[in-house]
């Protein structure tokens, strides 16, 4: 039995899998462009309309021009967060005394800063610290809010109710004054206090995203009807919870990366957060904002760099929650 | 009669034997006593329908005998559910585990709600085959698109990975009921298989479930509301009221003539051919509420036959004939009426 159905389902994965060689890549690619493959591809998959919500989302995504213009703008933030050197020749930490407060000028077209720094250099490798606290933080928060929202929702009980009010406790935490608290006890220069702080103070609403849409999932019938079929806790949790619960938690995460990034650069701005040798917007702009009259370049450009990563994330994450949830539509 | 009795009488025939079966819910507005001591059995080839209204414990029943109640709130309080000699309340979580989807299984009402939106069904059918018998992916992909043969998907080869979106009501129903074969069970619950189903789709299935359960020589428990269903398929009915069995008894005698005044009201709600442009009886009241079940018989503040007996005892399950019982203090009466 096995064999005779092998050579048909090797052609059905024709154009994905190594099988498709063997009948030809002219084949293949003639196919792609046309209109519905002629009786021989699957029935149930004609062009133009996806299959799963996943690629369905995928699909919008693509369509909508807020997703690709924020996509690119945080493309090429993380290229240059990775490799500044791609679009800043200069040395961040080079000063100038004499040039300190001028305005822009040949090769340097965002000016000096107080110390005569050049801003554009500046604002380039200041990408990193702020991409780094943004993804490393929102992955720690993520990770840790969905697994333990995630079992809390799926299991209930006591550990539950233990987890919801441990997670009520870390949201009562005033960010800044937490922040202002923990922070400044911390000698290091490095961007992981900060990471720490913020997962620590975001988890639990990524964790009460999780929970909820966890507990919705689990009610599902398919969820009853794998269990009934004998399937085990994992099984149900990995394989049909997390799967339908997930969407909530990536649509809540992409936008908390915003916001993660604003957060760092506010804890930095009041001394708190990153602290110098350490390239960051918040810290710039600290230092300039006494002489916000006198030369207002040292502030925007950093603010400004600023102001479009947080909105490109946000405006991102609505795009995706607005893929995601058809109801929205 | 004991518990040895029972086993000793039953082992030998029945496949599935409940006994005495209690499951309460813990709500908000008190224990609502959804199930107070079913028994039933299901020899092998056997087909038992279980035919109540909305809220009358045939589905909690059947998810207990599963396995697969709400817990908490729900609870098995109390009775045994003997299934091929062992008491499946007694086997530990992982043993029990093993014997869903292996020995018995489950098909459910709606299938687009109980299939799982973001896996292909060949997915889901071969993972029958990767969680039990450790088959790898493309083994079980070649068994998914047999068993999809098997319950007439035409074209299953091509369409094994489909999502349950892209199947049409029938076809899904078939996926469900494939799903539920798949190991080769020797018990299937089926609960309202049909319900969501056009009329002429839901004749189709329900043959399919037939002759699929003649030729596996499967026991089926066929829950359900629709009377209809139930006469060509099922060997003998269970009726439930308030989480009891008021009346149990091979299926052309109750049809010919029911035993429990709640079996007849039943019969009576059905709409005939013969009986054009009369006004259609109905039962009067409302089911009880399961957080407050009245004394004595359930049925008895809707029953034209209620005595004073009624209101204070509560009737054992009599035996009405061969093969037959009914919870009634007056069925040898109610069963005079209808001859």
């Amino acid at each position: 039995m096995p064999e005779s159905y092998v050579p048909k389902e090797a052609m059905g994965h024709g154009d994905g899998g190594s099988a498709a060689l063997a009948i030809g890549e002219a084949e293949s690619l003639e196919r792609r462009p046309g209109a519905a493959p002629p009786g021989a591809g699957p029935p149930g998959a004609p062009v133009g309309k996806p299959r799963s919500l996943w690629s369905d989302a995928w699909h919008d995504l693509c369509r909508n021009p807020v997703f690709v213009l924020s996509a690119l703008v945080i493309l090429f933030l993380v290229v240059i967060a990775i490799w500044p050197q791609l679009i800043a020749t200069g040395n961040p930490y080079r000063a100038d005394l004499a040039k300190a407060q001028q305005g822009s000028q040949p090769g340097h077209p965002f000016g000096f800063d107080t110390q005569g720094r050049d801003v554009y250099t500046r604002v380039v490798y200041g990408a990193r610290a702020s991409i780094t606290v943004g993804v490393c933080a929102t992955a720690g928060a993520a990770l840790l809010g969905s697994l333990l929202g995630g079992l809390a929702g799926f299991f209930g009980g006591w550990g539950d109710t233990l987890l919801s009010r441990l997670a009520d406790i870390f949201f009562g935490i005033p960010v800044i004054l937490g922040g202002l608290v923990f922070l400044s006890m911390v000698t290091s220069t490095t961007v992981w206090p900060v990471v720490g702080f913020i997962v620590l103070l975001g988890w639990p609403q990524i964790s009460r995203i999780a929970r909820g849409s966890v507990v919705t999932a689990k009610q599902n019938d398919y969820v009853q009807a794998a269990r009934a079929l004998g399937a085990g806790n994992r099984r149900l949790l990995l394989r049909h919870i997390a799967p339908n619960a997930v969407a909530p938690v990536i649509v809540v995460a992409t936008i908390a990366l915003g916001t993660f990034i604003a957060l760092e650069a506010t804890l930095s701005y009041l001394g708190a957060g990153l602290k110098p040798p350490t390239v960051s917007w918040g810290i710039d702009i600290s230092t300039a904002s006494p002489y916000i009259r006198s030369a207002p370049h040292m502030l925007l450009w950093p603010a400004g760099a600023l102001s479009i990563t947080v909105l490109a994330f946000i405006l991102l994450g609505d795009a995706v929650r607005d893929a995601l949830d058809p109801k929205l539509r | 009669m004991t518990n040895e009795d029972a086993r000793s009488a039953g082992a030998g025939t029945a496949l599935l034997d409940v006994r005495d079966l209690r499951v309460e819910f813990r709500t908000r507005d008190g224990v609502a006593k959804a199930v107070n001591g079913v028994s039933y059995r299901v020899a092998p080839g056997q087909t038992l329908a279980v035919l109540g209204e909305s809220g009358s414990g045939k589905s909690v029943t059947a998810q207990a005998v599963m396995g697969i109640l709400d817990s908490p709130p729900g609870r098995v309080t109390g009775g045994e559910v003997v299934f091929q000699g062992r008491d499946l309340l007694t086997l530990r979580k992982d043993e029990r585990r093993r014997v869903r989807g292996a020995k018995m299984a489950m098909i459910f009402q709606d299938a687009l709600s109980a299939l799982n939106p973001v896996l292909s069904v060949g997915a889901q059918l071969g993972e029958m085959f990767q969680v039990h018998e450790g088959m790898s992916r493309k083994d079980a992909r070649g068994r998914a698109v047999e068993l999809m043969e098997r319950v007439g998907i035409p074209a299953a080869r091509e369409r094994v990975n489909d999502y349950p979106h892209q199947f049409s009501g029938g076809m899904r129903q078939r996926i469900m009921i494939a799903m539920a074969l798949a190991l080769g069970p020797d018990l299937i619950i089926a609960d309202e298989p049909t319900t969501a189903l056009d009329v002429t789709v839901q004749a189709q299935v329900m043959d399919l479930l037939a002759e699929l359960q003649r030729e596996l020589t499967m026991g089926l428990i066929l829950i359900t509301h629709d009377l209809g269903v139930v006469a060509d398929v099922a060997d003998t009915i269970a009726v439930m009221y308030a989480g009891r069995i008021v009346e149990t008894a091979p299926v052309h005698q109750l049809y010919r003539a029911p035993a429990h005044p709640y079996t007849r009201g039943l019969l009576d709600s059905v709409p005939r051919l013969d009986q054009k442009g009369r006004r259609l009886y109905a039962i009067k009241g409302l089911p009880p509420s399961l957080t407050a079940i009245p004394p004595g018989c359930p049925f008895h503040p809707r029953c034209p036959l209620a005595q004073d007996i009624c209101r204070t005892d509560p009737p054992p399950l009599y035996e009405a004939g061969p093969g037959r019982a009914s919870a009634c203090h007056f069925w040898k009466e109610t069963l005079d009426g209808a001859r």
